[in-house]
């Protein structure tokens, strides 16, 4: 990024204005957005779930989504109007002068084809060079990625690789025909912490190579800090703000932008006892023949929270199975409230499963979508406390209160509701059990920072009141700090420890407690400069 | 059972006729009556195979390619169209236009062994365009479909965002995950139309398998109409069998491991 290139003016969108078809009717989804690029440049977009950075980003292509349409406003690309070219047109500027990374990886590959074909193949139909010498070409942009085996990579099927390797292989794609931008929408919110930063650097590192200008999508600002030169928050499909990187880390105009830092401040004070609601000793699981869980042991102090984390394939999931009886043990022993819990399911009482209740990441797959929030949540009083009619009820509107809501919402069913209402619906479904251990799998990962730390004060204030135990199971470390008094950390199947919060997140770590602490991302755009250099001496 | 593999079907109550005059009354076997029968049926099957299935993938391609457009809603409305109107139906109307109001080809595909090549695709003209129309409905259709399911997922957004056309994002990347459902919709209508034949041959008293299944059953011939089941039962396991291998085949996940 030498500072003479900055000059040159690359994109150029004025005054956009999109609309989208839904529900029976058109929605305005950006409102005029200005947005300009330099040649070079990485520009950060952030925002919350529907503030309509992912429309933009790929407006800039001149494309939208089936059910979208441009309204008003001049995308100029190397001074040409996108808005106004043929389908025809714009085919021959994408995939060679702008070319775009989609989130999800493993979704955005076609599974028939090989992956060199596909890395290769804007490329190749531009015809830019021969088959030849853009497979080698390709061959080299693999080993800049730092992938593993780069020579023989490109004979896979896309499930054949992990997911992290996926995202670097669609950077190699989207950088194959050397464009002049490229789109990054989103291309690690599906990884892990640790594989995000090896992601990060990755493709933080190619673009610098090529001097590619980009524009990064995310709705995380830690990971935008690494990333862009310039930052822009949109809400609403209007921009909030716009300014350089450091300028806004340290200095935000807008009350909105200080809201999306001050999420992670919530803190709790830790507290544990020595009186154990639920122990599970020396745990074995398999999934039939792969052995998941490798003799896991967990205490689980009442009254308290404790999370699990690790990520993904680290068997927290499993271990939640486990404990509710979804999936049956096959060694060791759980101890509920001072008494044996069989392994299966089907040989619990009621009671036992009243006083056991989960929480589920989705909230759009864990609820019916064709029951009302009154069936929902009056369910579960019917059939553990025998209550029907009137008293039925009342204690779903007194649920409804203590989540927040009112009785407004009875006779919604789960489409009517926003994805943090949908959680709170979940979490009162559990509570109207009156149950003693909740286990919280993932339930923020699908949330907005925003309604997430809404939920964790709500979880909190429950705690509190009502005196549950937690088990959070989460990969995000934001929300451990949040809401956890102990955290146990699971790596490969295996506990590799469990302690107070305060003593698992400071020094001295276990090598992989360190490894995983040191890739969550800090609000410092120096962050990741300063870990790769520390990791590398 | 041992010897139906080994193409003895056993003999027929009927069809005695007697065989080198003094040798007194013989069965003929069922393997004899049902050989030349089959191959009629497998040669009209065969024809109208190899006409509908070229048609239906084309139709069903296009239809996908032009969603929305007068001519997707005209070749879908006709394809259900003929998908509803039963057999002996279609076949009567072709008859009365094809070889009544219009005589261009006969009412009735008699062939024998000694027809030629070219009279038996004339004489079989008509049996050929029904068995098409009943059964090239149903194929486009799941062509279509199949391929507008994936036209909805994330890597054809991509291909698009990459700079493909729209032929190459149909051919080159959604045809490919699309063979699965399309082999089983082909072969179930291939088993459908070896039997459906049945009235089809009717219609246009061909000499095939079917017509001789029927008559079997008029005759209380036990052994044929088993073996005429037994070869049914069969072509529908073989094909389904077939549609499953292409379905592994074509799919990656399942063809190379992790």
């Amino acid at each position: 990024m030498t500072s003479n290139n900055k000059k040159e003016l690359l994109l150029e969108m004025k005054n956009i204005h999109i609309d989208g078809f839904s529900d029976e009717r058109w929605h305005k989804i950006l409102k005029g957005v200005d947005l300009n690029l330099y040649r070079g440049e990485i520009l950060g977009l952030i925002g919350e779930s529907g503030a309509g950075k992912s429309t933009m980003g790929k407006a800039a292509m001149g494309y939208t989504q089936p059910g979208c349409k441009i309204i008003k406003g001049e995308i100029l690309f190397n001074g040409t109007d996108l808005a106004k070219l043929t389908e025809f047109e714009k085919r021959k500027i994408w995939g060679t002068k702008i070319s775009y990374v989609a989130q999800s990886a493993a979704a955005s590959f076609n599974p028939a084809h090989r992956l060199m074909d596909q890395t290769i193949s804007a490329a190749n139909r531009a015809k830019i060079n021969s088959t030849e010498v853009l497979r080698k070409d390709a061959v080299q942009l693999y080993e800049s990625l730092q992938l593993p085996d780069a020579e023989n990579i490109g004979e896979r099927y896309p499930h054949q690789v992990s997911g992290g390797q996926l995202q670097r292989i669609m950077t190699a794609m989207a950088m194959s025909p050397r464009p002049e931008l490229i789109i990054f929408d989103e291309p690690t919110t599906a990884l892990d912490v640790t594989t995000q930063v090896e992601v990060l650097s990755a493709m933080r590192s190619i673009v610098d190579k090529f001097n590619t200008a980009a524009i990064y999508i995310t709705h995380d600002l830690a990971v935008v800090a690494q990333m862009a030169d310039r930052i822009k928050v949109l809400r609403y499909g209007e921009e909030v703000e716009e300014s350089e990187t450091r300028e806004m880390l340290s200095n935000p105009k807008e009350e909105y932008t200080k809201s999306l830092w001050s999420v992670r401040s919530l803190i709790k004070p830790e507290e544990t006892n020595e009186d154990y609601m639920l122990s599970i000793k020396n745990i074995d699981a398999a999934y039939g023949s792969s052995k998941v869980l490798h003799n896991v042991s967990v205490n689980i102090p009442r009254g308290k929270t404790v999370a699990i984390v690790g990520e993904s394939g680290s068997g927290k999931s499993t271990t939640a199975r486990v404990i509710t009886g979804l999936l049956p043990q096959t060694k060791g022993e759980i101890i509920f409230d001072g008494k044996k819990l069989s392994p299966k399911l089907e040989q619990r009482s009621k009671e036992e499963l009243r006083r056991i209740q989960i929480i589920f990441q989705m909230p759009d797959t864990a609820m019916n979508p064709k029951q009302t929030v009154d069936e929902i949540i009056g369910r579960p009083i019917e059939f553990y406390h025998g209550v029907k009619g009137k008293e039925r009820e009342a204690k779903v509107i007194e649920l409804l209160k203590m989540i927040e809501l009112d009785e407004s919402f009875l006779d919604r069913l789960p489409s009517e509701l926003s994805g943090g209402q949908k959680q709170r619906i979940c979490i009162a479904r559990a509570l109207a059990a009156n149950p003693d251990l909740i286990i919280c799998d993932e339930v923020t990962s699908a949330l907005d920072q925003i309604v997430q730390e809404g939920i964790l004060k709500l979880l909190q204030k429950l705690q509190k009141d009502l005196g549950v135990t937690y088990i959070f199971i989460t990969h995000d470390i934001a929300t451990v700090k949040a809401i956890s008094d102990e955290i146990v950390v699971m790596y490969q199947g295996k506990v590799v420890e469990q302690g107070l919060k305060s003593k698992i997140l400071n020094p001295p770590h276990p090598d992989y407690t360190e490894l995983l602490l040191s890739s969550v991302p800090e609000m410092d755009p120096d962050w990741l400069t300063n870990l790769l250099n520390k990791r590398s001496s | 059972m041992s010897n139906v593999f080994q193409g003895d079907f056993g003999s027929s109550f009927s069809g005695r006729s007697k065989v080198q005059g003094d040798q007194g009354d013989r069965s003929r076997l069922v393997v004899e009556l049902i050989i030349p029968r089959l191959k009629n049926t497998l040669f009209l099957t065969g024809v109208s195979a190899l006409v509908a299935i070229p048609l239906a993938l084309l139709l069903g391609i296009s239809a996908a390619l032009y969603r929305n457009s007068v001519y997707d809603r005209s070749a879908t409305g006709f394809s259900l169209v003929t998908v509803s109107s039963p057999e002996f139906f279609t076949g009567y109307i072709f008859i009365l236009l094809l070889a009544t109001l219009f005589p261009v080809f006969p009412t009735i595909a008699n062939v024998n062994e000694d027809t030629s090549l070219i009279d038996r695709f004339y004489l079989t003209a008509l049996p050929v365009f029904t068995l098409t129309l009943v059964t090239m409905g149903h194929m486009m259709r799941m062509t279509r479909s199949a391929i507008i399911n994936i036209l909805s997922s994330e890597y054809i957004e991509m291909a698009k965002l990459s700079g493909a056309t729209r032929y190459e994002v149909i051919v080159k990347h959604a045809l490919p995950n699309a063979w699965a459902p399309i082999a089983q919709v082909i072969t179930i209508n291939l088993a459908y139309m070896l039997i459906g034949s049945v009235v089809v041959e009717f219609v246009f008293n061909y000499q095939g398998i079917g017509r001789l299944m029927v008559g079997s059953v008029y005759n209380r011939d036990i052994p044929v109409v088993q073996a005429c089941a037994l070869i049914f039962a069969s072509t529908y396991v073989i094909l389904n069998l077939l549609a499953d291998l292409i379905g592994i085949i074509s799919n990656p996940r399942l063809l190379y491991p992790k």
